[in-house]
């Protein structure tokens, strides 16, 4: 994680300069997250590392995160492995299909610099 | 035809019923796509024809037509749908009979069969095919019997060649959610089964709409922007030769069509966005350029697409045991503590009556304290009430029908302040499990048959 930085940065939560969507892939979730503007697009994917996506979600026990670029949607696209309590018709847990992933996402907390807000 | 209009009107068995209606009448329309497959829906299907085989097909869909038959014919609204399930022909002949009880003629249905390889699966393993799971790379034999029900996923060239026989409706079974809105795009503007770039253009179009309301507003992350959600309209694309196409709804339907909805539904269950594989090509979700060109529109072009590959992905699903899960609502001071007894109760009543579950047979969670994100949210210290509930899965139907009677007693037998039992006991429920798999093409390809009748 980076350190936190001068009165340039911002601690700010993904929700607010950024959209997600999330689904389910057998007993993966599936993440999109899309910046709000090509420069916060950047921001993001510097600091939003599958490491830290897996951290953020050590609650839904994944085992593992993959990360893929979309710079033309602006957006990242994250593969959470294991997160579905065992997926599918199988899974005895509420949210068996990770419908909330993607809110839960946007609660990660990031530096972003101050004149992109 | 210059542009043609393709629209979606039901993204997933249980979706809204009124949609494609109002789909078909809001506007301008001339292809409406319908999706009424889960990925163990054929397994539902299957237990249907067995008890009768006239069943075994989605009949929502025949109550849809009935609704709208008249109406689509004289429009020459073509339909295209996966509805068919393991029993297109039975639905076709119920499709007749609503046909003739609304004195309507001359209307051409096509058949889509060759999906089902369930009969085949013996055959196909012995001849060396071992349909390994793609999860976990297990070989389909040892649980053979188990089977309930295979499938492969087919393209649009059958849905093609119906549309090309002149069906106003197209039943197919097994059929990617995309190829609902991929054939008709190379059936009105004859694109090649290799023109790469052009397939995948109608895949990403297929994409965009297969889940219905979640381009146009539906699941959107800032919802509060959404205007009329209630009314939300089931999205279209206007689809031009060359294989660019507008994303948009019908005029005054509720909901939005902005580069960010579409955004979020191009990433939908993606995988990896370079390659996205279906059994008419491997689309580049990273070549996709948005533009919004007006209210509720927006462009969708660059699409670049590869070679189709030389597998068809297997859709199977087996019988894995049995699941129950129950909940009662814990209310009043020190909510959660009392619902953490409750659990306790629960679990070590089972034990005493010989029916212990291991943690990994079992799931515990207190709806309210972040169950669906646990650690993502601080959970509340004092929350006025939380929902228990647990949950069981275990080979052996009796003891799952056991875990069942042990909720109710809670009420009066546990800690004060739980109610909301009213359900009766869970049940124990057949647990489908899914298998993916791979095939070569040709195993399925030579087993594909079309069929259009006329009534």
């Amino acid at each position: 994680m980076k350190p936190r930085e001068s009165t340039s940065t911002r601690r700010v939560a993904l929700k607010q300069i950024a959209h997600a969507r999330s689904g389910d892939k057998g007993n993966a979730s599936n993440v999109g997250l899309i910046a709000n503007s090509a420069a916060l697009y950047a921001v993001i994917e510097e600091q939003v590392t599958s490491d830290r996506v897996l951290a953020h979600f050590r609650g839904l026990h994944v085992t593992s995160v993959d990360r893929y670029e979309v710079a033309n949607l602006h957006a990242l696209n994250f593969i959470l492995h294991d997160s579905l309590g065992g997926g599918g018709t199988e899974s005895l847990i509420t949210d068996a299909q990770g419908k909330t992933h993607g809110q839960g996402l946007l609660e990660l907390v990031i530096d972003v610099p101050a004149e992109l807000l | 035809m210059s542009t043609i209009r393709i629209g979606n009107g039901q993204g997933f068995w249980g979706d809204s019923v009124d949609a494609p209606i109002e789909l078909l009448r809001g506007g301008e329309i001339d292809y409406i796509g319908m999706d009424y497959l889960a990925e163990v829906t054929l397994s539902i299907m299957m237990r249907q024809k067995l008890k009768d085989d006239r069943l075994g097909y989605a009949t929502d869909f025949v109550n849809f037509l009935r609704r709208v038959l008249p109406e689509a014919q004289e429009r020459n609204v073509r339909i295209i749908t996966n509805a068919g399930g393991l029993n297109p022909r039975a639905c076709r002949e119920k499709i007749f009979e609503v046909a003739r009880e609304l004195g309507v003629r001359g209307v051409r249905v096509g058949v889509v069969e060759g999906d089902d390889i369930l009969p085949r699966l013996p055959e196909l393993i012995a001849a060396g095919h071992p349909l390994a799971n793609m999860d976990n790379g297990e070989s389909l034999a040892p649980i053979v019997g188990k089977v309930t029900s295979a499938n492969a996923y087919l393209g649009a060239a059958p849905v093609c060649e119906a549309l090309g026989e002149g069906a106003l409706i197209v039943l197919a079974g097994r059929i990617t959610d995309t190829a609902l809105a991929l054939a008709p795009m190379m059936h009105e503007f004859g694109w090649a089964a290799d023109d790469w770039d052009r397939l995948a253009a109608g895949t990403i179009a297929g994409h965009i709409i297969e889940c219905g309301a979640q381009c146009t507003g539906g699941n959107f992350s800032r919802w509060w922007e959404v205007p009329d959600l209630w009314n939300v309209g089931y999205p279209l694309v206007e689809a031009e030769a060359d294989g660019s196409f507008v994303v948009t709804k019908h005029p005054g339907t509720g909901g939005m069509v902005t580069v960010d909805t579409v955004s979020e539904q191009l990433l939908y269950e993606m995988g990896n966005p370079r390659e996205y594989i279906t059994p008419d090509v491997v689309a580049d979700f990273t070549s996709v350029q948005l533009d919004q060109v007006g209210p509720d529109r927006v462009r969708v072009s660059g699409i670049r697409g590869r070679e189709n590959t030389s597998t068809l992905k297997i859709s199977a699903s087996y019988l894995a045991g049995y699941k129950a899960s129950g909940e009662v609502t814990v209310s009043g001071p020190r909510a959660v503590e009392k619902a953490k007894l409750a659990a306790q109760v629960v679990w070590k009543r089972l034990e005493r009556a010989g029916v212990a579950f291991t943690p990994e047979q079992r799931t515990e969670e207190l709806v309210g304290q972040g169950a669906c994100l646990p650690g993502v949210f601080a959970a509340p210290d004092e929350p006025p009430e939380v929902v228990l509930r647990l949950g069981v899965h275990d080979e052996d139907r009796l003891r799952v029908k056991r875990f069942g009677k042990e909720i109710a007693p809670l009420v009066t037998a546990g800690p004060p302040g739980v109610t909301g039992f009213a359900g009766g006991r869970p049940k124990p429920r057949r647990v489908v499990a899914y298998w993916p798999a791979l095939l070569a093409r040709e195993q399925v390809e030579d087993h594909l048959r079309v069929s259009v009748e006329e009534a």
